[in-house]
C-alpha cells in the first residue's frame, strides 16, 4: 500500500515534474518509510541489515529517557523554586518541562534538518541521518532559559559551518552539537550560564508558577565555582534533580541511554570507559592534592561525574563516531584525555564552572592526531620490514 | 612442522542452502566458454577465429604484453563465438564441444621430483594453467617473468556456501600434493589448512610449508595467510593460486593432458537440492542448474559464492576461477515497510540492534541481494578493523584510496590486500560502500603509475 502511494505520486518530483525542488524529501520520506529495495550491483551480493539509519535511531532511543526526565526535572525545579513542591503533582509537572521542551526540539529539527535537505537537494545527494542525532542532541544541552531564536541561529551555523562545509555527515571534524553549544556559550554568555537561566520562572498554559524576578538558582557545579558547597544531596545528584541544561542531570536516565548504546555497540566502550577513567583520575588527583580555598578542587569525584555535563558528554559526546579517534586503541587515549580535561578546566577555570563542552571540542581537534600516532606506528612497522 | 594460527576477527555467515556432499558427475555440454574478463589485469590478444578447431589445451588466447600465457580451451571442438563489447573488448569466447573429446598432448608421464624451475614453468604457460595464478600486489594474473619469493596456496575457505575443498579434492590427493611438489620448485609453497585438514589425506606433504589458520571468516583467504606468514613488501612478489589448480597441475603431470574438470558447488537457499557437480570450467550454468531452480524471475544467479562472486544469468557460464554457482533471492520485489525500527527477525545482522545474537551461531539464514540501506561516508569506526584479520588498518586504507593518495596507499600496506580480502567488511559496512570496488580500482590505478 505505502509502495503503491510512493509510486504514484514520484513522477511529481522526478527531473521535469511539478515538485522536482523537493526530491530530497521525497527520497528521504520513501527510504524513511520502505526499506530501499535496489540490490547490489558490485562486490558482495548479500549485506548486513544495519544501516546508518537504524543506527542513528537508536541513538535517538538511547536518548529518551534523559529527555523525559529532563522534562519533568524542569518542572520539578519551577516548584522547587517556587515552594510549592507537595502541592504540584508528577503529571503538571512533566507537561509543564514538556511544553517547554517541546518548542525546542521542534525548532532544532525545523531549521536543522530544513538545511540538511536542502544541501541534499543542492548537492543531489540523499538526506544523510545524522542530523537526527544531533537535532535531539542539542535540546538536551542547552538551559531551559535558552531562548528559541538563539537556538534557531546556533542550529543553522553549527550545521553549516561545523558540518555541510566539511562535505556532511562523516566529515566533520568537531560535534556539530557541542559546537552549537558553543556558539551559544560564546555569543550569549548571559542567555547560558550565570545563575538565572537553569529554572523556567514563567507560566505555560496555567501550568507551572511564575517565579519572582530575583529568583536564581545554581547548578552544584555553579555554587562550587563559587566557593560553596553544593546545596543539592548527592542522591539528588545522581537522579538527576538538580538545575541544569534539559537532558544532563540525571546520571540514572543517561545510564540507561548509556547501557543500550553500549549493548548495541552503537557506541565504543573504550571510549566511556576511559573518560570516567580520565575524570576519576583527575578528579581524585585534586583532592588529594588538597588545594585551599577552590571548593571544585575539593569535589569528591563522584560528585564529579554526577554533576554537570560529564555523564551526558561521555554517554552521547565523546562516543560520536566521527569525531572521536577511529583506531580502537586511540579511543583510549580520546577518551582518558576528554575525562582529564574536563575535570581540569572546572577546577582551574574560574570564569566558567562546566569544562566537558570544552575538553570535547578540544580533544575532537586532537583526534586525527592520535590517530596519526598509531597509523604511523603501523606503517612504520612496515617500512621497518621492506628494509629488513 | 605445523604452525597453528588463531584468526580472532572475522564472521561467520551460515547461509541456507550449502551444498549436501553429493556428488553428480555432469554430462559433456553442448558449448564451453572462456572469458578474458576473468583473468584480472591481462590484455587479451586472440589466437583463433570463429570456425577454428582446436584441441582440449590448446589456447585461444593470449596475453598480449608477453603472449607467453596461454589462456586454453577446456574442450576440443569449434569456435563459434569470440563476443565481443565496447571498444572491441574481448568478452567471451564459446567453443562447440566434439562428441568425442580430443586432447593436445604435453608430452608423457613428467616425475615431479626430478623437473627443473624452468621446465615447470614451460610446462605451466604451455598449458595454460599460468593462467590460474595470480600474484600480490595488485591481485593480477601473474607475469612469467617474475621470480616470486613464495607461492601460497589455501586449502579451504570460510566464505558463505563455498564448495569445501577437503570433498572437492576426494580421491585426488596424490595429484594435488604431486601439483604441489612441481610448484616447490619454483619458489617456496605455503599451504594453508583447516585445523579439520590436519588429519585428511591432504598431509603429509613434505614439499610445503603447512600452517593452520583456525577461525573465521576470511581466515580461508590466502591474503590473511600471506599477511601473517610473510607479508608482501614494496617490490616483492609472491603467487596466489587455487588448490584446484594445484590438482589440475598434477593430473597433468600424471596424464600429459589438460584436465580442467572440477568439482563445483550448486548452492544456495533457490536450489532445490544443493549438491556438488563434477564438470569442466567454463560449463554452462544452464546445465548446472537444470531441474534446480523453481523460478528465474527474482533470483540472482552468483557466479562464486555471494561475498566474491559476480552476479551472472542462466545464460552464463562457470568462471575461470569459480568453484561455486549459487542462486539466492534477489530482493527487488521485496517491499519492507519502516525497516530501520522493525525487529526484522529473519534477516542478518551483526548489530546488537537486531536479534541476530540470539538466535544461535548456527542459523541459516536466508538474505536476499537488497543493500538494505543508503550509501553514506563513513561514518562508525572500527567496523572494518572488526572483521578484517590483518595488520592493516583497512578504514584508513579506503579512505587512502578514495583519496587517490599513492604514497600513503603505499604506506598502509595496498600491496598486500586484495578485494576478496575486503568482502566480509564490505557486508558489515553500516555505510554500504562498495569497498571491493574500490581496493580493485585502487589496486588498478597504482598499477598503471608504478608501471
Amino acid at each position: 500500500m505505502l509502495k503503491k502511494f510512493f509510486d504514484n505520486i514520484r513522477p511529481n518530483f522526478e527531473e521535469g515534474g511539478k515538485l522536482k525542488a523537493f526530491r530530497s524529501v521525497f527520497d528521504g520520506m520513501e527510504t524513511f518509510m520502505l526499506v530501499p529495495n535496489a540490490t547490489s550491483r558490485s562486490g558482495v551480493s548479500i549485506h548486513d541489515a544495519i544501516d546508518s539509519k537504524r543506527i542513528m535511531s537508536f541513538v535517538v532511543i538511547a536518548l529518551m529517557p534523559a529527555l523525559l526526565f529532563g522534562m519533568y526535572n524542569i518542572g520539578y525545579q519551577n516548584a522547587a523554586a517556587a515552594g510549592k513542591l507537595a502541592e504540584t503533582g508528577f503529571w503538571s509537572m512533566f507537561l509543564y518541562g514538556f511544553l517547554l521542551t517541546l518548542p525546542k526540539i521542534v525548532v532544532s529539527y525545523v531549521v536543522g534538518l530544513g538545511i540538511e535537505f536542502t544541501v541534499a537537494q543542492w548537492k543531489n545527494e540523499e538526506i544523510q541521518e545524522g542530523y537526527l542525532v544531533t537535532g535531539m542532541l542539542i535540546p538536551l544541552i542547552v538551559p531551559v532559559g535558552c531562548p528559541l531564536w538563539m537556538l534557531a541561529v546556533a542550529v543553522a551555523f553549527s550545521v553549516i559551518f561545523c558540518k555541510e562545509i566539511f562535505g556532511g555527515t562523516g566529515m566533520n571534524i568537531f560535534n556539530p552539537a557541542l559546537v552549537a553549544r558553543a556558539f551559544l556559550f560564546f555569543s550569549y554568555p548571559t542567555s547560558m550560564s550565570g545563575d538565572k537561566v537553569w529554572v523556567a520562572a514563567h507560566e505555560v498554559c496555567g501550568l507551572g508558577y511564575n517565579l519572582p524576578d530575583a529568583t536564581t538558582m545554581a547548578t552544584p557545579l555553579g555554587e562550587a565555582a563559587a566557593g560553596l558547597t553544593p546545596s543539592a544531596s548527592f542522591s539528588d545528584m545522581v537522579w538527576g534533580l538538580i538545575p541544569g541544561s534539559i537532558g544532563e542531570t540525571s546520571v540514572v536516565a543517561i545510564a540507561l541511554g548509556g547501557l543500550l548504546l553500549l549493548y548495541t555497540q552503537i557506541a565504543s566502550w573504550r571510549t566511556m570507559f576511559s573518560v570516567f577513567a580520565g575524570g576519576i583520575l583527575i578528579a581524585v588527583l585534586f583532592n588529594m592534592a588538597g588545594i585551599e580555598g577552590n571548593a571544585v578542587a575539593n569535589m569528591p569525584w563522584y560528585e564529579h561525574l554526577a554533576t554537570g555535563g560529564f555523564c551526558f558528554g561521555a554517554v552521547f559526546m565523546a562516543t560520536d563516531p566521527v569525531t572521536s579517534a577511529r583506531t580502537e586503541n586511540g579511543k583510549f587515549i580520546y577518551g582518558f584525555l576528554i575525562g582529564a580535561l574536563a575535570v581540569l578546566i572546572r577546577v582551574l577555570n574560574p570564569g566558567y564552572p562546566e569544562g566537558m563542552m570544552l575538553a570535547i571540542l578540544f580533544m575532537n581537534m586532537f583526534a586525527p592526531l592520535i590517530d596519526y600516532c598509531f597509523v604511523q606506528r603501523n606503517i612504520n612497522k612496515r617500512l621497518k620490514r621492506a628494509s629488513k | 612442522m605445523k604452525t597453528l594460527y588463531k584468526i580472532k576477527k572475522g564472521l561467520d555467515l551460515r547461509l541456507q542452502g550449502e551444498a549436501e556432499l553429493k556428488l553428480v558427475k555432469a554430462g559433456l555440454s553442448e558449448e564451453y566458454a572462456l572469458m578474458p574478463t576473468d583473468f584480472q589485469g591481462i590484455v587479451p590478444r586472440a589466437v583463433v577465429k570463429e570456425g577454428d578447431r582446436l584441441l582440449a589445451g590448446e589456447a585461444l588466447f593470449v596475453d598480449k604484453a608477453t603472449e607467453r600465457i596461454h589462456f586454453v580451451s577446456p574442450v576440443s571442438g569449434t569456435v563459434v563465438g569470440v563476443e565481443r563489447g565496447e571498444r572491441r573488448k574481448l568478452l567471451r569466447f564459446r567453443v562447440k564441444a566434439d562428441r568425442e573429446q580430443a586432447f593436445k598432448n604435453f608430452g608423457e608421464k613428467y616425475d615431479a621430483a626430478h623437473l627443473s624451475a624452468d621446465s615447470v614453468k614451460a610446462l605451466l604457460l604451455e598449458s595454460g594453467l599460468f593462467g590460474f595464478i595470480r600474484q600480490r600486489p595488485y591481485d593480477v594474473i601473474a607475469s612469467p617473468d617474475d621470480t616470486p619469493k613464495a607461492i601460497f596456496i589455501s586449502a579451504f575457505s570460510k566464505m558463505p556456501l563455498a564448495a569445501d575443498f577437503s570433498f572437492v579434492v576426494k580421491g585426488h590427493e596424490e595429484d594435488f600434493k604431486n601439483g604441489v611438489r612441481a610448484l616447490a620448485k619454483l619458489a617456496k609453497v605455503h599451504l594453508g589448512i583447516c585445523p579439520a585438514q590436519i588429519n585428511s589425506d591432504l598431509l603429509p606433504i613434505s614439499e610445503a610449508e603447512v600452517s593452520v589458520f583456525d577461525g573465521p571468516n576470511p581466515s580461508g583467504n590466502v591474503g590473511v595467510h600471506i599477511n601473517r606468514i610473510d607479508p608482501v613488501n614494496k617490490g616483492e612478489v609472491v603467487w596466489t593460486l587455487s588448490p584446484e589448480t594445484a590438482v589440475v597441475l598434477g593430473r597433468l603431470l600424471r596424464t600429459g593432458k589438460l584436465d580442467l574438470t572440477r568439482r563445483v558447488a550448486v548452492a544456495g537457499s533457490q536450489v532445490r537440492q544443493p549438491h556438488y557437480v563434477e564438470t569442466l570450467a567454463g560449463a554452462p550454468l544452464a546445465d548446472l542448474l537444470k531441474g534446480q531452480l523453481d523460478t528465474d524471475t527474482h533470483v540472482r544467479i552468483i557466479n562464486g559464492n555471494p561475498l566474491v562472486g559476480y552476479q551472472t544469468d542462466v545464460t552464463g557460464f562457470l568462471g575461470a576461477f569459480n568453484n561455486e554457482v549459487c542462486v539466492i533471492p534477489e530482493g527487488d520485489d521485496v517491499n519492507e515497510a519502516f525497516g530501520w525500527i522493525a525487529p526484522r527477525l529473519n534477516d542478518y545482522s551483526t548489530s546488537r540492534s537486531y536479534f541476530t545474537w540470539l538466535l544461535g551461531k548456527n542459523r541459516a539464514y536466508d538474505l536476499d541481494c537488497r543493500i538494505k540501506g543508503g550509501e553514506r561516508h563513513m561514518i562508525m569506526s572500527a567496523e572494518y578493523e572488526r572483521v578484517f584479520p590483518m595488520d592493516i588498518y583497512p578504514s584508513f586504507l579506503i579512505k587512502a584510496i578514495i583519496a587517490g593518495d599513492i604514497d600513503r596507499q603505499e604506506a598502509l600496506g595496498i600491496y598486500e590486500v586484495a578485494p576478496e580480502d575486503f568482502a566480509v567488511a564490505e557486508f558489515v559496512d553500516s555505510s554500504k560502500l562498495e569497498l571491493q570496488r574500490i581496493v580493485r580500482e585502487g589496486l588498478d590505478v597504482l598499477r598503471k603509475e608504478n608501471a
